[in-house]
C-alpha cells in the first residue's frame, strides 16, 4: 500500500491536489526525472475532462513498466515496442472508450517502430504520450535511437558517431506524414511554461481522441539525470540547449477539425 | 443444420464467427489466407473486429490488447508466422489472458515451403513462447472435427483463462471435405470479472505479467502449474479404433492420423493385429490412455509429418514398457498409405510371435 501523503483541509479552498487519475503511491522515478511530470499532467487532463472511468491506459516496457500502477484507470503492460498494437486490440473492442499508451524512445521508436507507425497510419483513434529523453533509462543507458550526435552512452562511449550508428530519429516530423494521424506535436518538460504548454497539448490530444479524429501523439522532451550523468538542475539545461535544437518544438500536424474539437 | 462442401481454412474461420469470437487480428501466410480473408468479409458485416495487422508480431499483440477487453479473441497463422508471435503467446500465458490462435503449419525450418507438414509439434506443445508453460493444444483431423475443435477451444479458453491452439496442417487447411456448422451462438454479452472494461463504479483493474520479486513470481508460477495440471487430468483427448485386441499400435495425429487408418484398415483387411491412437489434444497429451495402451501390446508405431517429435511424447507415455518406432516423412512429403503399411508389417516381422495370432 502506499502512504497515504495528503493534507486534509476542512477550511481553505483547495488550489492544488492529487488528480484522482493518479494513485496515491510513491514513484520510483529517479529524483529530478520528468517522467513524474509527465505522468502527473496526463492525470490531471484525465480529470479534467472526466474521463477516468472510462479510460484505459497502455503502458510500455521502460522506466515507465509500472505507470499502469500509477495511474487510477484500468491498465494493461504490454511488451517491448507492442504498447499501440495491445492499444489498438483494445480501442477496436471498445470504442467509446479512451484509449492512451505511454512510451519511451527505445520502446516507440526502436522495437516498436512498425507499431507506432501502423497505428498512426491506420488512423487509430488512441493518443500517445512519447517520452523523449535520448536514452534507454531502464537498462542503465544505452544508445537509442534519439540520442544526439556526440552523446556518451554506456553503449556509445566514445559518443555517437552517425557515420557508425546513424542520425537521431524525429518521431514527431516522421508521423505527421502521416494522413492517419489528426494531432502530432512536441513539447519539452524542461521549465513551468513548456509544462504548462505540454499539458495544453496532452489535452489537445485527449480531445482529438474523444471526438473520434483519429491517431494523436504528444512528443515530450523528458529528463534522465541519472543515465546523462548530471545533476537534475543540469539536465533540465541539457534538456533546453542539446535536445532542443535537435527536436524543434512545435506542432507538426493539426487537423481544422482538431482545433474546433479543442474550443469545444 | 445442413452438410455442405467446405474448405478447411474457412470452415476454422466460420465456426470461429460461430463460435461467437469477436474481434480478429491476422497477416496473410500460405497455406492459412482463406480464414483471414474470411474473417476479413464476415466480421465487419456482423459488426465485429477485424484488423490486419501489420505483421504477425503486432497481430498477436492486439489479440492480447482485445482479449484484455473480456472479448473472445483470436488470430491465426502458419508456421513463420507462428514463430514471430512467440512473444505475445508468453505474454497471454503470463497474464492469463484466454485467446485462441489457429496454426495451419507448413514445411520448415525457415521459410520451407507451403507444403502440409507437422513441423511445429515442439513450438506448439513444448511452450510457444518463453517462461515455464504449456498451451492447450488441438489437432483436428478433418474438416468436420476442426470445426468442431474450434467451437471446443473457445470453451477451454475462456474456461482456463489460457492460449488454445488449434494446429491442421495445409492439407487440413486447404482440402474441401463435406461438413456440417454449428447454429450461431449469440455473443457474450457479460465481461468476466478481470476484464478491462474502465474503472468507472469500482477499483481499477491491470492486465500484466510483469513481476519483479521472485518470490511473487513464483507464486504466479505455482498458480499458473496448477492449473496446467488440473488441465492435463481433464482435458486429454484422443480417438481409437481396433485398440481393444491390438498388439501393434500405430499413433498419428491430423493429417498422419487420417493416413494412418487407411493403412491400419488394410492391415486389419490382412488379419494383423493392428490397432490406431489418434491424440486429438496434443498438450495435454493423451498419456495416460497410451500408457495403459503399452500395458497390452508389443510395440508403438508412430506416423508423423515431420522427424518424430510427438515420437518422444509417446516414448515418455510408453515409459519403456515396449518399443516405440517412428516412420515419418518431411519438408511438405505427406506419407502414403502404402508407406505405412510396409512399415508396419516391417515392424510386424521384428515383434516375437506372429501378429495374426493375437498371442
Ligand atoms: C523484447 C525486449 N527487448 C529488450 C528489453 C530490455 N529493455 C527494457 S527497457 C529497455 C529500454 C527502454 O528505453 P526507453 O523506451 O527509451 O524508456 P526509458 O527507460 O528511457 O524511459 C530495454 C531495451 C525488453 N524488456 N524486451
Ligand atoms: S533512469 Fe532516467 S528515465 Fe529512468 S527514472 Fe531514472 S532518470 Fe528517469
Amino acid at each position: 500500500m502506499c502512504a497515504v501523503s495528503m493534507v486534509e483541509q476542512a477550511e481553505e479552498k483547495v488550489v492544488y491536489k492529487r488528480p484522482d487519475s493518479l494513485n496515491d503511491c510513491a514513484t520510483h522515478y529517479c529524483p529530478g526525472c520528468t517522467h513524474g511530470v509527465a505522468h502527473r499532467l496526463v492525470a490531471e487532463v484525465l480529470d479534467e475532462l472526466g474521463v477516468r472511468g472510462r479510460t484505459i491506459g497502455v503502458s510500455p516496457v521502460g522506466c515507465a513498466v509500472f505507470a499502469y500502477q500509477y495511474f487510477n484507470v484500468d491498465g494493461a503492460e504490454a511488451a517491448h515496442g507492442r504498447a499501440p498494437a495491445m492499444a489498438t486490440g483494445i480501442k477496436r473492442t471498445l470504442p467509446d472508450h479512451v484509449v492512451f499508451t505511454y512510451q519511451g524512445d527505445g520502446d516507440l521508436a526502436s522495437i516498436g517502430l512498425a507499431e507506432i507507425v501502423h497505428a498512426a497510419t491506420r488512423g487509430e483513434n488512441i493518443t500517445t504520450i512519447f517520452i523523449n529523453n535520448a536514452v534507454y533509462g531502464m537498462t542503465g543507458g544505452q544508445m537509442a535511437p534519439t540520442s544526439l550526435p556526440g552523446q556518451r552512452t554506456t553503449s556509445s562511449p566514445l559518443g555517437r558517431d552517425v557515420e557508425l550508428t546513424g542520425f537521431p530519429i524525429h518521431m514527431a516530423e516522421m508521423l505527421s506524414a502521416s494522413p492517419g494521424a489528426a494531432y502530432v506535436v512536441r513539447r519539452s518538460l524542461h521549465n513551468v511554461k513548456e509544462i504548462n504548454r505540454a499539458k495544453k497539448a496532452i489535452k489537445i490530444a485527449f480531445q482529438a481522441q474523444l471526438a473520434g479524429l483519429g491517431f494523436s501523439m504528444v512528443e515530450l522532451l523528458s529528463t534522465c539525470p541519472t543515465n546523462w550523468g548530471l545533476t537534475p538542475v543540469e539536465a533540465l539545461a541539457w534538456v533546453e540547449q542539446k535536445m532542443v535544437p535537435v527536436y524543434p518544438l512545435g506542432d507538426f500536424k493539426v487537423y481544422d477539425a482538431v482545433q474546433t474539437a479543442a474550443k469545444r | 443444420m445442413s452438410v455442405e462442401l467446405l474448405k478447411g481454412n474457412v470452415a476454422l474461420a466460420e465456426a470461429a464467427v460461430r463460435a461467437g469470437v469477436e474481434a480478429y487480428f491476422g497477416y496473410p501466410i500460405t497455406p492459412q489466407t482463406e480464414l483471414l480473408e474470411h474473417m476479413a468479409k464476415r466480421m465487419p458485416e456482423l459488426g465485429r473486429v477485424f484488423v490486419q495487422a501489420e505483421s504477425e508480431v503486432a497481430a498477436i499483440n492486439m489479440v492480447y490488447g482485445a482479449a484484455s477487453t473480456g472479448v473472445r479473441a483470436m488470430t491465426s497463422s502458419s508456421s513463420p508466422g507462428i514463430s514471430l508471435m512467440q512473444e505475445g503467446f508468453s505474454y497471454i500465458a503470463g497474464s492469463e489472458v484466454p485467446c485462441v490462435i489457429v496454426d495451419i503449419m507448413r514445411g520448415g525450418p525457415g521459410l520451407g515451403n507451403i507444403q502440409p507438414s507437422q513441423a511445429d509439434y515442439f513450438q506448439v506443445t513444448r511452450s510457444a513462447g518463453h517462461g515455464d508453460y504449456h498451451p492447450i493444444v488441438l489437432a483436428p483431423a478433418s474438416v468436420q472435427e476442426a470445426i468442431d475443435l474450434m467451437t471446443l477451444a473457445f470453451d477451454l479458453a475462456d474456461q482456463y483463462r489460457h492460449l488454445v491452439f488449434v494446429v491442421a496442417d495445409g492439407l487440413i487447411g486447404q482440402m474441401m471435405e463435406p461438413a456440417e456448422l454449428p447454429p450461431m451462438q449469440p455473443v457474450r454479452t457479460a465481461k468476466p470479472d478481470w476484464a478491462l472494461t474502465g474503472a468507472e463504479g469500482r477499483d481499477k483493474r491491470v492486465i500484466t505479467s510483469l513481476e519483479l520479486t521472485a518470490p511473487e513470481l513464483e507464486a504466479v508460477n505455482l498458480h499458473l502449474q496448477a492449473k496446467l495440471q488440473t488441465i492435463r487430468e481433464t482435458e486429454q483427448r484422443w480417438a481409437e479404433q481396433w485398440t481393444d485386441d491390438a498388439r501393434l499400435i500405430v499413433v498419428g495425429y491430423g493429417t498422419a492420423g487420417r493416413i494412418a487408418e487407411t493403412a491400419v484398415r488394410q492391415a486389419r483387411k490382412e488379419g494383423l493385429k493392428v490397432g490406431l491412437f489418434r491424440p486429438i489434444s496434443l498438450w495435454p497429451f493423451p498419456e495416460d490412455r497410451l500408457s495403459a495402451l503399452a500395458d497390452q501390446i508389443d510395440a508403438f508405431l508412430v506416423v508423423e509429418m515431420n522427424a518424430g517429435q510427438m515420437w518422444e511424447d509417446v516414448r515418455l507415455a510408453a515409459g519403456g514398457q515396449v518399443p516405440v518406432m517412428f516412420a515419418g516423412r518431411m519438408g511438405g512429403m505427406v506419407p502414403m498409405p502404402e508407406e505405412i503399411y510396409e512399415a508396419i508389417q516391417q515392424l510386424a516381422e521384428k515383434l516375437p510371435g506372429d501378429l495374426r495370432s493375437g498371442g
